[in-house]
């Protein structure tokens, strides 16, 4: 096939171009930057989970030697806009969920700011709060739309006639917990003011979607606001959008006419910076006797604040993954007395997949199939929803090569018939997808430099997903130099705008871009420019984008030990296929790869944000008690990836591979513990106590 | 109350004014400039802020800086040799891609050369079953000795790995 750039540096396994900075700590994140002058700022949070604050006695804060300031509702600047109740901080004395920001003090040291808030005495007119999800509230509603702009419901077919009329049924509900992305790295904002401009440096996913969200917030011109963001030490969707810690060291900076940093602490993430919501699927499926599904159907229940709505997509992969004549997903939302629920890795695919992967699983089972042939079985030729081809669509092949690479062949179907030495032992296998996509608005510019070297920029980010080097190995190639001849910068609002990093969109948006600049350059100054020499190139549409489905999928394969007396679990192996297009540095990819299937063992065995209804709080808020998987977690775990080639997606062929990693990885294990134990574990985290009741 | 204290790190005797409730971490990043050792928790239960305190592997966080004074320090930055040179553990966390995003490596590093260490010195884990004999650090044991430092990137069996190759 033609049409792709041809590759040569792309697909080389290169070593990671920010490497040696991160191994010996001096790649610089955001608390990091030394700016003179700096002061710190802690928050004050709400001890209630709904009401007003009556009133807040600062004086023995103030008193405090070393005390800047101490900002309240009543005193803090007025921002510009308060259209975004996330944002809006300090400008109302409303309180909506526990631990929203009611305060801040700002000290000379991060240790006085600390003392200085816990000095602040705040009182409250409390209200009674509303923060228990379940599926038969009566106040559920339909949001107009899910993340990020599909129906809410969709409806083909007769449903409940081919329900009725199926021979193998199933109607079971799946539940997924409430999720913190946890990055390693806290949020963190220094803010510094010069006159009416505006220095950040944020640890963000999207420097220019800070700078366009904050700029009207504050009142400012987007232009006077820089944003400044090299590195990020991890943010899986929790950096993707400015939250209120940002708008707050502006403020307090602005108030106090001095930098303000503010480190979100670890405790105060889980209030502040965004989680996905638990979900609640009731799924049902009908199948003929052959083992073909007639209908799917999955309606999700699931959270948003009562402040601003996030409506995860979750019943989304439902509507692409199985071919069935009858079909009908929907959404419906609580709005609670919560924190703002807001992007975590694979919103929408990562819990939706974990419902509907064990669902197949289980009428696979019913319909006396192996998992893999069951899948086969149900592959569709079309997109169902659309009708569109599929770009391309190698979810068999995936299956395939994981079976043989797995050992998936002799494997006895049989529940808890295999044991060793106190272990049961199971395998299983789940699907995984995720869509290929790319957001509009970044532009690459790329100059030739004095050291005859081209420098190429954009505002990217590399959140470790390797956008340092892989961006390079595309510009290489893109304007036919050796990837030493290339320089790169990104991060910082200063160089031409750039979509964020989401979506697992950053390489195909920001690449195409690339590829757009390197022809505007060439065509402008040929194979020998001049020093000086600049053209600039943005992301042209792609008019395939309406003409086929877009996804990348994979296959999920998991081997678990079960303690047959304590029901203690281990994943003892995790082998992942992936079909994503074009594989631009393999060596960064595959970390990118196995890090999602980590965090996709970590969710199927241990994370769950844990709710205090009767104070609307997160109890397990630090990384003692909110468990993510630890390297004793992890046992074999690989990923592989198949050729594939798709002239459809973008020019540069590559699918995107920063979220499907975790999906399905959840089901997979869900279903092996199955095979190993005979019990059906629908709800997540998988603990031990679910095999022994 | 602040206190002067004066701690050799990476090599360089510096003195430094602290307040008392300073930990050792933020008398580094945020007193020293020492921004190798990362701040992730704040409360020992990570593993970012990992550095060699004395020749062993420590968390900084937890650690008061004025109960430190004189301490030598040895962060990730400080294991490469003054001519940019990898430590072997850092080149084998290179040539492994054993990180992503970076925030947690330099603890996973100094805690993987403080790890060695203990290793060759005989001291037993819970999962050796030799408590006497020498140390055979299988990926079991190394996984269960590096458990100390999350990777929210999820890098761990890199990790093993790059850390397999370094020991040899
Ligand atoms: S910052 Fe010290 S252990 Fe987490
Ligand atoms: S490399 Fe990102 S947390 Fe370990």
């Amino acid at each position: 096939m033609t049409g792709l750039l041809p590759a040569r540096v792309i697909g080389q396994p290169l070593e990671r171009a920010d490497g040696m900075a991160k191994v010996t700590g001096t790649a610089t994140y955001a608390a990091e930057h030394p700016v003179p002058g700096l002061t710190h700022l802690h928050p004050v949070q709400a001890t209630i989970a709904r009401g007003r604050v009556s009133a807040v006695d600062t004086a023995q804060a103030e008193a405090l030697d070393g005390v800047i300031a101490v900002l309240t509702p009543a005193n803090a600047p007025r921002l510009a806009s308060t259209e975004d109740p996330e944002l809006a901080v300090l400008q109302s004395d409303e309180v909506a969920f526990r631990g929203q920001v009611i305060g801040a003090v700002v000290a000379t040291t991060p240790e006085i700011a600390r003392h200085a808030a816990g000095l602040v005495q705040v009182s409250y007119v409390e209200q009674p709060h509303d923060v228990a999800l379940r599926p038969d509230r009566a106040d559920l509603y339909a949001p107009d739309k899910v993340n990020p702009a599909f129906p809410t419901d969709t409806e083909q077919g007769d449903v409940p006639s081919a329900l009725a009329d199926a021979a193998v049924r199933l109607d079971q509900t799946y539940t997924t917990a409430w999720y913190h992305n946890n990055p390693m790295e806290p949020h963190a904002t220094i803010a510094s003011w010069d006159g009416g401009d505006l220095t950040l440096h944020d640890s963000t996913q999207g420097v220019t979607a800070v700078r366009d969200t904050v700029a009207p917030v504050l009142g400012v011109a987007p232009e006077r606001v820089r944003v400044i963001c090299p590195h990020v030490g991890g943010g899986f969707g929790s950096k993707g959008q400015p939250h209120v810690h940002l708008v707050l060291a502006a403020l307090a900076a602005k108030a106090v006419g001095r930098p303000v940093r503010l480190v979100v602490t670890r405790q105060q993430m889980f209030a502040l910076v965004g989680y996905r919501t638990p979900t609640i699927q009731r799924i049902r499926m009908g199948a003929d006797r052959t083992g073909r599904l007639t209908a799917i159907s999955v309606d999700v229940v699931e959270q948003t604040s009562r402040i601003k709505e996030f409506a995860e997509q979750t019943a989304v992969p439902a509507r692409m993954m199985y071919a069935a004549p009858h079909r009908r997903t929907t959404h419906r939302l609580a709005a609670l007395d919560v924190p703002v629920p807001s992007w975590m890795r694979a919103p929408g695919e990562c819990p939706g997949m974990f419902g509907l992967e064990t669902a197949v699983d289980e009428m696979a089972a019913a319909c006396g199939l192996d998992p893999i042939e069951f899948r086969v079985r149900n592959e569709p030729e079309r997109d169902p929803e659309t009708g569109r081809p599929f770009s391309s669509r190698n979810l068999v092949a995936c299956l395939r090569e994981g079976a043989r690479r797995f050992g998936w062949a002799h494997r006895d179907p049989t529940p808890r018939a295999r044991r060793e030495a106190g272990w049961l032992v199971g395998t299983g296998v789940a699907a995984s997808t995720y869509p290929a996509g790319r957001i509009a608005g970044s532009s690459v510019t790329i100059r030739f430099g004095p050291d005859r070297r081209y420098q190429v920029e954009t505002a990217a980010a590399d959140l470790g997903t390797g956008t340092w080097t892989a961006l390079r190995q595309i510009a290489a190639d893109a304007l036919g130099v050796d990837y030493a001849e290339v320089d790169l910068r990104i991060g910082d609002t200063a160089l031409p705008p750039a979509s964020v990093a989401g979506g697992s969109t950053g390489i195909a948006s920001w690449g195409s871009a690339v590829l757009d600049a390197a022809e505007a350059f060439r065509d402008k100054f040929g194979a020998n420019p001049s020093e000086g020499d600049e053209a600039s190139g943005g992301m042209p549409d792609n008019p395939h984008t309406e003409r086929y489905a877009m996804h990348a999928f994979g296959a999920q394969f998991a081997e678990v030990r079960v303690r047959e007396d304590t029901g203690e679990i281990r994943v003892s192996r995790l082998l992942g296929v992936f079909a994503a297009g074009r594989i631009v540095n393999p060596r960064t990819a595959r970390s990118q790869f196995i890090g999602g299937m980590t965090m996709g063992l970590s969710m199927a065995l241990h994370e769950q944000s844990v709710l205090d209804q009767r104070f609307g709080h997160i109890v397990n808020h630090d990384l003692a008690e909110y468990h993510i998987a630890a390297n004793a977690d992890v046992a074999e775990l690989e990923a592989h990836w198949i050729d594939e080639h798709d002239p459809y997606v973008n020019p540069l062929g590559t699918k995107g591979i920063g979220e499907i990693g975790i999906v399905g990885t959840a089901a997979a294990i869900s279903n092996a513990a199955h095979h190993a134990t005979g019990v059906r574990v629908r709800d997540l985290p998988i603990t031990l106590d679910k095999f022994l009741s | 109350m602040d206190a002067d204290i004066t701690l050799t790190v990476d090599g360089q005797v510096r003195q430094v004014r602290v307040d008392t409730r300073t930990t050792l971490l933020d008398a580094l990043r945020d007193r020293m400039g020492v921004t190798a050792p990362k701040k992730g928790c704040d409360h020992g239960q990570c593993g970012s802020c990992t550095v060699l305190l004395n020749g062993r592997r420590a968390t900084t966080c937890l650690a008061l800086a004025v109960a430190h004074d004189g301490a030598e320090i040895t962060t990730a930055e400080g294991l490469a040799d003054g001519d940019g040179a990898p430590h072997p553990v850092q080149r084998a966390f290179l040539d492994h891609d054993a990180f992503q995003c970076g925030y947690c490596t330099p603890g996973q590093i100094c805690s993987a050369v403080g790890m060695l260490d203990e290793a060759r010195a005989g001291h037993p884990s819970a999962v050796t079953t030799d408590l006497v004999g020498p140390v055979e650090l299988t990926d079991a044991e190394i996984r269960e000795r590096m458990s100390g430092n999350l990777c929210r990137c999820g890098a761990y069996v890199n990790i093993v790995a790059a850390i397999q190759e370094a020991a040899r």
